[in-house]
């Protein structure tokens, strides 16, 4: 089987005089037999492979795909505009829906950003339990990306099995905040509530028996001939592509770039873990299904440990200009009333300025940058998409691969619409 | 079912003939099937899809409410569900599938942001997807529980099965309105997409 | 205050603008015309190698007074320091800039983002397009301040532009060009083919 690279030159010279961006069609002037052999197949919105509203359009030369250029927006649902019209807390319900498979680790994103801002210290018992937060999401993402990768891949057994574990990680999150998916579990300067009494016993004893399922997993899939066929050297990344791509996460690590920020930039105590951070080698599907199954096993360690050090206290600071106070003061203290009523009615003023952070994400980095003018809303709310940034990088992956190919490269990038859309 | 079939019994004998009206005994018949084999046509848009795909998993398992065959092409679907939010751009593409699909068909609007629009009242999202598709079921949540969705199925049926094949009236035949395409005059959607709740208060951004 | 700063200043010295912290983070706004050069140093000298190019954005305040800011956050892997260059457009004049995506690819789509987004164009993009809105929207540039939440159309109308499909709205003229059916397209797509034009939605306001 050999695979065929064509090149063609994809430059414009840019802008015209009159300021127009100007494009050049390629293709039908200089290689008109080119057009005529050449088909263009388009894959999406709405398709059961792509992983979300995403199109595809793909030029093949035969079965070899020669170009591909991804059509994105189908889901972009005006998030960061939507953040401009209302107060930090009301924005953690809307984090929720941007990464929708990891939404614990989304609202801890914000939540920190917002603290960053605001110059707020969380609390200890706060800390360990937002860690454990972002843990159970980084496995829940990962269980969605095996499962569906499986399936494009033809098996559908793991799909079941790791749908079961998020099952088991929707019990946990629903029993600390009531939803399953839509968790909004974090406010300024703490969470919205404390887990429940089952909470840390369900969840010990969800860390000592989902590495059995981890270890079938990998049993099915690591040294299948099925498997390793196609996933390796399929979508091949240099470290120095996956640098300048601007690539993060799995994605990047699986390139044999060792960057993960909960290491090189900590938060929430994380240089206080003890984990490791799993990086790649040869930066193709194969090894970055390696790094996504081994982070689980290192998520799951850190679980671990975070119900081991987690300690008593409050899981608010004790600002009463950020935080609600209880119902029950609220409703008999009249301190207590009209600091309830300012937050509700205006909102919690952040000072003048501007702040990012990025979180370690399943998906990447995910960065908010807050920039604040004074007022309870932000001027602008921007939210650094990992998924969106990974999949930008599909056309240069995909060239001389199959179509078969290109189906398995795009699982590999990991994206949710919702984060690539926003 | 119920008081389709009278049976006669004769001074203690067992029955000798049964009697139906062949009209009751069609669409019993026809609605059944229809109902418990509805193909589900899977429009997951956002994180509705999620929780539909976890109601299609070992947990909640709508298999066995007879959605045992996702299709994941049109032509071959019963009941088009769009899980979540939509957003203009997308507005085309459930409509064109939306007429991709031979009737009968049924359309489950699953999810705030598919029904309403949910809390995206924004240049973005088509504010409820029955602007641009006829709907049956409507399930509200964000996003709702499989059981919600079970329970959205189930109401799908209890309809299905009050439907007649008899009926004279042409089932989903809509012809749009003008030539763009609008099936609702533009003053009702205009009226059935103001802001409501939240909405009327949020829209200063200072 | 990152050190970059003072480094900055040295070589490029009235180029630079005002530098800041905020949160922890060095801020340094730097002019229009210099972009370039101070990317392309920020990049390749020794002791900056930020290779590594977190993220593009814009801001657009809501004093009028203020100018619209195009936001680069840099990032050093191997000295793992962030930070942040700013450059000041003028809201009511002209909104161009200069690309850096021949230094860093990831701006590809992140330009194209800001420009769907707040109507900057990036001067030396190879394909600037609009990306998250369809390529034939006509309500303008959503993110900036006097675009309403809810759009400049009726919903009505909205719908209405939505469902008008028009070729040229699904598909980049490039791939147009591509496909086999280049021969039955109509001779004035042809023609705007040949010329490089984008295609507009018949009869817009």
């Amino acid at each position: 089987m050999s695979k065929r690279t064509v090149e063609l030159e994809l430059a414009t010279p840019g802008v015209d005089a009159r300021g127009e961006p100007l494009r050049v069609p390629l293709g039908v002037a200089e290689h008109p037999d080119l057009a005529a052999e050449h088909m263009l197949i388009n894959i999406g919105p709405q398709h059961p492979a792509t992983h979300g509203v995403l199109r595809l359009v793909v030029e093949l030369d035969g079965e070899t795909v020669v170009r591909v250029i991804p059509h994105l927006g189908y889901l972009h649902s005006g998030f960061e505009k939507l953040g401009e019209y209302r107060h930090y807390n009301q924005i953690i319900p809307l984090t929720d829906r941007t990464d929708y498979l990891s939404p614990m680790a989304n609202n801890v994103g914000f939540a920190l950003a917002a603290e960053r801002l605001m110059g707020i210290a969380i609390t200890p018992r706060c800390t360990v339990l937002r860690v454990i937060a972002c843990e159970m999401s980084r496995i829940i993402s990962h269980m969605v990306w095996l499962g569906t990768t499986s399936i494009d891949l033809g098996a559908f057994t793991p799909f079941l099995w790791a749908f079961q574990e998020r099952e088991r990680i929707y019990n946990l999150q629903e029993m600390w905040t009531g939803a399953r998916l839509t968790t909004s579990v974090t406010r300024v300067g703490g969470l919205m509530a404390d887990v429940p009494g089952d909470f840390v016993a369900g969840l010990r004893h969800f860390t000592q028996t989902f590495p059995k399922t981890l270890s079938e997993i990998d049993r099915v899939l690591t040294r299948n001939a099925v498997w390793v066929g196609r996933t390796q050297g399929v979508g091949v990344l240099t470290a120095a592509e996956a640098t300048n791509h601007s690539l993060s996460g799995p994605m990047l690590r699986a390139s044999g770039v060792a960057y993960d920020v909960r290491k090189d930039k900590p938060y929430l105590d994380y240089e206080t873990y003890d984990f490791d951070v799993v990086v790649g080698e040869h930066g193709d599907v194969y090894d970055r299904y390696l790094v996504r199954l081994e982070e689980c096993s290192q998520s799951n360690r850190i679980l671990q440990q975070a119900l081991d050090r987690l300690p008593d206290g409050p899981i608010n600071i004790a600002d009463p200009r950020v935080i609600l106070p209880p119902k029950s003061r609220a409703m008999n203290d009249m301190e207590a009333m009209i600091y309830h009523f300012k937050q509700v009615m205006e909102g919690v003023k952040a000072p003048v300025g501007e702040a990012y952070v990025g979180i370690e994400n399943p998906k990447g980095e995910l960065g908010t940058y807050l920039v604040s003018d004074g007022t309870a809303k932000p001027v602008r709310w921007r939210i650094r998409p990992p998924s969106f940034i990974n999949l930008s990088v599909l056309p240069k992956m995909a060239v001389g691969h199959l179509l078969s190919d290109l189906i398995a490269i795009n699982a590999s990038v990991d994206i949710v619409m919702g984060e690539v859309d926003r | 079912m119920k008081r389709v079939i009278e049976s006669k019994e004769v001074a203690g004998q067992s029955p000798n003939y049964l009697l139906a009206k062949l009209q009751d005994l069609v669409d019993w018949a026809v609605n059944s099937s229809r109902a418990n084999s509805l193909w589900p046509m899977p429009f997951g848009t956002a994180c509705c899809a999620i929780e539909f795909m976890a109601t299609a998993a070992s947990r909640y398992d709508f298999a066995r409410f007879g959605m045992e065959r996702q299709a994941f092409s049109p032509r071959q679907a019963d009941v088009l569900i769009c899980a979540g939010r939509l957003p203009f751009k997308l507005a085309p593409v459930i409509r064109r599938i939306y007429d991709q699909m031979p009737q009968p068909k049924w359309v489950i609007s699953m999810g705030a942001c598919a029904s309403t629009g949910g809390i995206f009242d924004n240049y973005a999202m088509v504010q409820g997807i029955d602007t641009i598709v006829p709907v049956d079921v409507y399930v509200p949540g964000c996003p709702p529980r499989p059981e919600g969705l079970l329970y959205g199925v189930l109401l799908l049926h209890k309809k299905i099965k009050g439907e007649s094949l008899f009926d004279r009236v042409p089932r989903r035949d809509e012809q749009p309105l003008d030539d763009r395409g609008l099936r609702l005059p533009p003053e009702q959607i205009d009226e059935i997409s103001e802001p409501f709740g939240n909405s009327i208060h949020q829209f200063r951004s200072a | 205050m990152n050190r970059s700063v003072d480094a900055l200043r040295a070589t490029f010295g009235p180029a630079i603008g005002r530098a800041l912290e905020s949160c922890g983070d060095t801020i340094v706004y730097v002019g229009r015309e210099a972009l370039r050069d101070v990317m392309a140093w920020l990049r390749d000298t020794p002791q900056q190698t930020y290779d590594y190019l977190v993220d593009i954005t814009a801001v657009e305040y809501r004093d009028r007074e203020r100018p619209l800011e195009v936001v680069y956050i840099l990032r050093s892997l191997t000295r793992r320091t962030d930070l942040r260059v700013k450059v000041e457009l003028d809201p009511q004049g002209d909104l161009t800039i200069d690309s850096v995506v021949s230094l860093w690819r990831g701006a590809d789509w992140l330009e194209r983002e800001v420009y769907d987004m707040f109507g900057i164009t990036f001067r030396g993009h190879p394909d600037l397009r609009r990306i998250l809105m369809w390529e034939t929207y006509a309500e303008g540039h959503p993110l900036r301040k006097d675009f309403p939440l809810r759009g400049r159309f009726s919903r009505a109308e909205q719908v209405r532009q939505a469902l008008a499909a028009q070729p040229e709205a699904h598909y980049s003229l490039e791939e147009l060009s591509i496909a086999a059916a280049y021969e039955e397209l109509p001779a004035d797509m042809k023609e705007r083919l040949r010329r490089g034009e984008r295609g507009r939605l018949p009869d817009s306001e």
